[in-house]
């Protein structure tokens, strides 16, 4: 196999749409785990991933999780239609959220998701267009 | 011999070859091949869900019997706090315990004074400021197997403590052998287990070297000679040495209770216990410790229980209450063993013992990843189990892995029959008419 090719994987996620959450990054950990990456890495990318996918379910309409493994790397891509983010830098800062309150009573939206994401990733990036959407770029080295 | 010694396993003849194991177990580590039933030993936890789930029994616990005590010259019985559930809470604990020592044992001595002191050693440890958060209790053997081959992750999160039997085996076996001046060899150390997976964490310990404990015997084996020692008991009898605070581990919830671990969390049944898991890995579970039962309802829930699981902790409960209020009045003092830190020492790490990897090469594992993911889109997704494999993406898995073939999925074998007809009647159709047929027009 070349090394350059990897297994991509694509979700559709929906906003609001609580019933599959998580099903997305739970696929995408299996599918690590099946691999044989290291449990240590597994588990930032999985983390990643998941509070990628949240974040979409939580603030967007809908998105696309795409996640690319190859054999020494992980690339996580979040594109969604949604509000954006207004202040990316405030949105980096644990603890803040804009999460609407219904949502922080189920327990999520604690304003942890992007420095989560950015704290698991050997690199992170982040656009965002007020009142069309956002796209997160995450990528994880296996070693 | 093989790698890992393993309490559950398959009465051949009683097998039918039907599905309701293969559907249950935590880890998909059976398949059934050739008709029968197969358990994949480096998957298996001795978690026993398929001895519950079983109709045939076919799937039976291997452990010690009272036969083997004939080879030692002293032997101690260390009955599970859960041993209590098994009679009504008006048989007072000290008449079971008496009960016991008539089925052949010199002694006995309670696990739930074990219990009493792993739970001060986990008040101790909680306080640590390495200790990783959240601290997972390693008293089941078959949630720290869970953990070893599912959240591999997560070996960290297990508190390096022995488990109550290992304490008070410890415990029992240094005493009587300086008060007696026997060789420890000559002392049988007896756990009266509720469950396989004591029996096989006595036989390939997970934290120490080896195990104090000699063997297991299980709660269900004896119970029938144990009942009719207990009606015959003088009521006066005393071999009781534990408070409800160690007794309480029976039941789920009990152990953070002795531990006073305030922001705790509970979980029992293995499947409840995978799901909570996997939100820990996530980061999601902010508390201080988790209490982690395999058995619905703690160890009164163990596969080799006699009674009913509700009834079970319905007289555990009453129990409870009783003694409670007897420990009060008597104004129990905690054991003086309880910070003896050598008891409850843990001395080996635990290994993950990773099981879903495809292959030890990683560009073959993607190989197969690939091909898994195609497989799986052709078949049904009905999950049926029929095909032996516990649902389409293990039978993806065992196809790439050579184990199997599509058509073992009995759907694709109706489409590969289906197919072939039509060519037949295809075939046929081509044919040069018959003799008779010629003869006709
Ligand atoms: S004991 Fe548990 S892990 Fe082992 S085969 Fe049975 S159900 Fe599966
Ligand atoms: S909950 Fe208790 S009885 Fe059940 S497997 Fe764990 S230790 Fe054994």
């Amino acid at each position: 196999m070349n090394p350059e090719q990897g297994i991509v994987l694509d979700y559709a996620l929906k906003g609001g749409d609580f019933d599959t959450a998580g099903e997305a990054s739970s696929k995408i950990k299996r599918i690590l785990q099946q691999i044989g990456v290291r449990s240590d890495v597994i588990r930032r990318i999985a983390i990643s991933s998941y509070e990628a996918e949240m974040n979409v379910i939580i603030h967007a309409y809908s998105g696309v999780l795409k996640a690319s493994i190859y054999p020494d790397r992980t690339e996580l891509v979040v594109e969604d239609e949604g509000p954006g983010i207004a202040d990316i830098d405030l949105a980096m800062q644990e603890g803040y959220s804009t999460a609407p309150d219904h949502i922080r009573e189920m327990g999520f939206g604690a304003g942890m998701g992007l420095p989560n994401m950015a704290r698991c990733s050997d690199e992170f990036s982040i656009n965002s267009v007020a009142g069309e959407g956002t796209k997160i770029k995450i990528l994880i080295r296996h070693s | 011999m093989s790698e890992y010694f393993h309490s559950v396993r398959l009465t051949p003849e009683r097998c039918k070859g039907c599905v309701n194991c293969i559907k249950r177990c935590p880890t998909e580590a059976i398949r059934i091949r050739g008709g029968k039933a197969r358990i994949t030993e480096a998957r298996c936890i001795d978690c026993g869900e398929c001895i519950r789930r079983c109709v045939n029994r076919a799937k039976t616990a291997v452990t010690d019997s009272l036969g083997d005590l004939k080879n030692y010259e002293y032997n101690v019985a260390l009955p599970a706090p859960s041993l209590y559930s098994q009679f009504s809470a008006d048989v007072p604990a000290n008449v079971v315990l008496c009960g016991l020592m008539q089925l052949g044992f010199d002694e006995v001595f309670e696990v739930a004074l074990g219990a009493e002191i792993v739970s001060d050693a986990t008040v101790e440890y909680l306080k640590r400021p390495e200790a990783k958060k959240p601290a997972i209790s390693s008293a089941c053997p078959a949630v720290v197997r869970l953990v070893q081959v599912k959240f591999p992750e997560l070996i960290d999160n297990l508190i390096p403590l022995e488990a109550p039997v290992e304490v008070a085996a410890r415990l029992v076996r240094g005493i009587r052998c300086r008060e007696l001046g026997i060789a420890p060899e000559a002392i049988g150390v007896w756990f009266i287990t509720p469950c396989p997976a004591k029996m096989t964490a006595v036989k390939q310990p997970l934290g120490a070297e080896k195990s104090s404990v000699t063997g297991a015997i299980g709660i269900s084996q004896i119970y029938g000679d144990l009942l009719k020692a207990v009606a015959a008991v003088p009521r006066d009898a005393n071999c009781q040495r534990a408070t409800a605070r160690g007794v309480g581990w029976a039941l789920s919830g009990g152990e953070t209770a002795a531990a006073t671990a305030a922001n705790s969390l509970v979980v029992d049944e293995i499947h409840n216990v995978s799901e909570v898991l996997e939100q820990v890995a996530l980061g999601k579970i902010k508390v201080d410790f988790i209490e982690a039962l395999a058995c619905s309802g703690g160890c009164i829930g163990g596969p080799l229980m006699v009674e009913n699981r509700f009834v079970a902790e319905h007289r555990m409960q009453q129990r409870l209450a009783r003694m409670r209020a007897e420990d009060e009045a008597h104004g129990a003092a905690p054991a003086k063993y309880h910070s003896d830190s050598s008891l409850t020492e843990y001395d080996r790490t635990i290994e993950p013992r990773p099981i879903m990897r495809l292959d030890e090469d990683i560009f073959r594992a993607m190989y197969k990843v690939e091909q898994m993911e195609k497989t799986l889109k052709k078949l049904p997704g009905l999950d049926c189990g029929s095909c032996g494999s516990p649902n389409c993406k293990a039978l993806a898995e065992d196809i790439v892995q050579g184990e199997a073939v599509e058509t073992d999925c009995i759907f694709k074998l109706r489409e590969r029959v289906r197919d072939l007809a039509q060519e037949m009647v295809g075939l046929a159709a081509k044919l040069p008419p018959s003799l008779e047929e010629r003869e006709e027009s």
